[in-house]
């Protein structure tokens, strides 16, 4: 049994301590926004926040984590895609086949809250997610633009 | 719309509305039960209309990333003279499209054919309901239907100024006999298509809304993971299930054919966990030998062999080869690559002896189905497949339908449950469809004054059609083989006119298999082409624009792409210190694409500063896309140059994950600038062509930059320093 906060709701468990938190956000919490890509850390397809911080949930056993660490996946990051990030996403149309891009904007996200202003060597330091299709320059400059403050209102 | 249509109309609906009705709530239903709850009327078999003003448009094709769904969505709208804001889609069944006499035409979703493959007939089905709507609306005003016009989803009667909108008339149009013909719009006076529109379904990938093959979840439904055979050409030869059968969660394990063992779980972590700790003893089968080094040997033989099939010839090139005064010659190679798809290959299935069903992300739905078919053991019609949303397909979703079968022939073996089976990334890995390796020896001749008098082009390597579509064979000769270096044709013609022409191929297939990989054979080979090309120019003291130019002077779409690069680049002022620049061009896919790079080297390591990219694709329907293609031709293409390898060794390959199989990211993404240079009157393909210009341009750009040609890929093992 594992007491998790997931998007700001307790939730108990029923689950092996030892499996990832991806799984248990996937099969479990029923959230499947936080994506499986390689399992090992490399990809960051399954990044979701641990008190804020971005992590890779594929990697991260629940016994590692406690009822009052508060996890926010890519659902609880905004209530309504209203985040700056996922309205910057959306007037750049930056997603092609989109599987790897809840864990960009969740590692983004991470990024914007303890450097609001990241310079390009800053981004290409934190963003390390893989993306397939090609969509980095066009994630880089939403995070530009998110970080440049977009309208109150969504704009597209 | 005749009666028997109807009829068949009528019980498409409800055959769809209780195809769906197993699934969850909360997923998005692909077809027809929010339409058929609201009184949707099927104009013709692309256009649906709610009494709303709503449109439902139906999509053939898979939307895998490439921007497909909303560029045949644009061609549909534009002539049926909708509201673009009213627009959405849906994907028809495989097992829909078989019983309706394949009205939607073909499913399959690759070479770069989406649009240039079906531009003609879905605009004609988008231009038919728009008739068909106007004469419903006339009819209703006993005025004739050339007194009518169709804009915005509104018709207008022009005399009278009396007006309705689609929804209005929409059921009535549906009964309206079909015109035989309709006139299509001259491009030039779009208003939707050809507009950098924005993509209908972005929304959802925002926020984790989108749904995915992994992420289905369906009433009872279990989870399974496989392990097949490594080794290729191995098989099973005993495994322990006792070792796992009481582990938790695990409901079966079980083996599933020769080389493939499953195990299905309450969850799919813990079908992974008992996976791991199954005890398996593999047949290594015939190929443990098979290496790296031993395939490249085998290639190595194909260059200098007497046999092989000729493709390309022009005068006499062995006869002025040989007569030449001076030749240069050098020897390309190029690896195996793996597609890795962010989302590794999974498949859902439920089968009963009556009906067996598969939820899967598919290029190809109609592949699917036959391959659940045979795997089922039961008649098409008894089977029907759903498509979902791919996390990227690249080619390994297309012809190759391993994961279908495997979901399939796991199903069979627990009647009446659905279980949905993933691989990990590392099955995904070492069972790929490899983008296969291929060697080329050239060898030309040039004269004083630095023309190209003759060239020799040997292709040395593993032919794809001859492992998975041996129908598309000529005579022994896999024509694909040769893409981009053809005479004439739209997948691929050469641009240089050079006197004394012969490529050939020495067929040399190690048990390795193979696939289309995005860009197929035109990726090796523009990169053996455009390298050697500018060893040419460099051996006649020639700028490699004006030597290519020079030898492009009787194609000039493919100069016209070239120029544009070049142009964009600066190509005529000099670089910045220590920055080199390098060029590249081919036709393939039905497109010209080009590329210019500028690099420069420190301490060893390569930076790629800025990129160039020309594409003239004839008709351009989403130019916002088109761009997005070419930016993510580089991330594909330059993976593969920089980085990509898949290695054999004991007859499996060794890279397993992402920390070995090294993909771009974000720090080595060099800033892109694409051009849209369409010269109109046809129609290229737009997901794949620039993938082939990539690695020579970054190449030849690194020889300005260093002096250091680099003829086997990837990059990472050659020393830079």
């Amino acid at each position: 049994m594992a007491r998790l906060t997931i998007n700001g709701t307790v939730r108990d468990i029923d689950v092996d301590p030892n499996t990832p938190l991806l799984w248990v956000l996937r099969e479990q919490a029923g959230l499947t926004g936080s994506k499986y890509g390689c399992g090992v850390a490399q990809c960051g397809a399954c990044t979701v926040h641990i008190d804020g911080n971005p992590v890779r949930s594929c990697v991260l056993p629940v016994s590692a984590l406690s009822a009052e660490q508060q996890i926010t996946t890519i659902e609880g990051l905004s209530k309504d895609g209203s985040h700056p990030l996922q309205r910057a996403w959306l007037k750049l149309d930056v997603p092609q086949c989109g599987y790897c891009q809840s864990g960009m904007i969740m590692a983004a996200a991470g990024l914007l809250k303890k450097n609001p202003k990241p310079s390009d060597a800053d981004i290409d330091a934190e963003i390390t997610n893989i993306c397939r299709c090609g969509t980095y320059n066009r994630v880089r400059e939403a995070i530009k633009l998110a970080a440049s403050g977009l309208p109150a209102k969504q704009s597209t | 719309m005749s009666m028997a249509t109807q009829v068949s109309r009528r019980s498409f609906l409800i055959g769809s509305a209780s195809a769906i009705g197993g699934l969850s709530l909360g997923f998005h239903v692909p077809f027809a039960e929010a339409a058929a709850a609201k009184n949707a009327a099927e104009v013709n078999a692309w256009v649906v209309i709610q009494p709303d003003d709503q449109v439902i448009i139906r999509i053939a094709r898979s939307e895998m990333g490439q921007g497909t769904l909303t560029g045949l969505a644009q061609l549909v709208a534009e002539e049926l003279e909708c509201d673009w804001a009213k627009v959405t889609t849906e994907y028809p069944t495989p097992g829909q499209n078989l019983a309706r006499d394949r009205v939607w035409g073909n499913f399959s979703t690759g070479g770069s054919r989406g649009i240039r493959e079906s531009h003609e007939y879905v605009r004609k089905g988008g231009a038919t309901a728009r008739e068909m709507l106007i004469t419903a609306a006339a009819n209703e005003w006993k005025v004739p239907p050339s007194e009518c016009v169709a804009a915005n989803s509104v018709i207008t009667h022009q005399p009278s100024g009396r007006k309705v909108s689609f929804g209005k008339v929409a059921t009535a149009a549906a009964k309206v006999t079909p015109p035989k013909e309709v006139t299509l719009k001259d491009p030039k006076n779009w208003k939707i298509a050809g507009k950098p529109l924005a993509r209908l379904d972005t929304a959802d990938k925002l926020t984790g809304k989108q749904i995915y093959g992994t992420d289905l979840k369906l009433p009872g439904m279990l989870n399974a993971t496989v392990r097949a055979c490594p080794y290729f050409g191995g098989k099973v030869k005993s495994f322990d299930a006792s070792s796992v059968s009481k582990m938790p969660g695990v409901r079966k394990v079980m083996q599933i054919d020769d080389t493939t063992l499953a195990v299905v779980a309450d969850t799919w972590w813990q079908a992974k966990t008992a996976m791991d700790a199954l005890t398996i003893v593999w047949d290594e089968g015939p190929n443990t030998a098979v290496s790296s080094e031993s395939i490249a040997e085998m290639l190595k033989g194909g260059l200098d062999a007497k046999d092989a099939f000729v493709q390309t010839t022009v005068g006499d090139a062995p006869g002025a080869l040989t007569g030449a005064k001076k030749t240069i010659s050098a020897v390309y190679a190029y690896p195996y690559q793996n597609h890795a798809t962010m989302e590794p290959m999974n498949a859902t299935a439920r089968y009963t002896p009556q009906k067996c069903e598969v939820w899967v992300p598919t290029q190809n739905g109609e592949a699917s189905l036959a391959a659940a078919a045979e795997a089922a053991g039961l008649p098409v019609q008894q089977c029907e497949v759903y498509k979902l949303h791919l996390g990227g397909g690249f080619g390994r979703r297309g012809n190759f339908q391993d994961y279908v079968r495997q979901s399939v022939l796991i199903a069979k073996q627990m009647p009446g449950t659905p279980i949905k089976m993933i691989w990990t990334r590392e099955e995904d890995m070492l069972h790929g469809a490899y983008h296969p390796t291929t060697q080329c020896k050239l060898t030309a001749a040039l004269d004083d004054d630095g023309n190209v008098t003759a060239m020799h082009m040997r292709i040395s390597g593993q032919s794809i059609l001859a492992a998975v579509r041996p129908e598309g064979m000529q005579g022994g000769k896999d024509p694909a083989v040769f893409q981009g270096l053809n005479l004439t044709g739209d997948e691929g013609h050469i641009g240089y006119t050079i006197p004394n022409l012969l490529i050939d191929h020495a067929m040399r297939n190690p048990p390795v298999p193979p696939g289309f990989w995005r860009g197929v054979n035109l990726n090796q080979n523009a990169f053996y082409l455009e390298s050697f090309i500018e060893e040419l120019a460099h051996a006649a003291g020639v700028d490699p624009l004006a030597f290519r130019r020079k030898l492009l002077k009787n194609h000039p779409k493919h100069l016209a792409a070239l120029e544009a690069a070049a142009k964009g680049i600066g190509w005529d002022t000099p670089a910045p210190k220590g920055v080199g620049r390098g060029l590249a061009q081919i036709m393939g896919f039905g497109s010209y694409v080009a590329a210019a790079a500028e690099v420069s080297v420190t301490d060893g390591q390569m930076k790629i500063h800025r990129i160039v990219a020309a594409t003239d694709a004839g008709h351009v329907v989403n130019p916002a896309q088109v761009e997005r293609q070419v930016e993510g031709s580089f991330v594909y293409g330059l993976s593969a140059a920089l980085f990509g390898e898949c290695t054999m060794q004991g007859g499996r390959m060794v890279e397993d994950n992402f920390h070995t199989y090294q993909v771009m990211r974000m720090a080595e993404m060099p800033k892109v600038d694409t051009h849209i240079v369409p010269s109109g009157g046809f129609w290229g393909g737009v997901g794949e062509p620039t993938i082939a210009v990539a690695a020579p341009a970054v190449m030849n750009a690194l020889f300005a930059a260093t002096g250091k040609r680099i003829r086997t890929l990837p990059l990472k093992k050659q020393s830079l320093a």
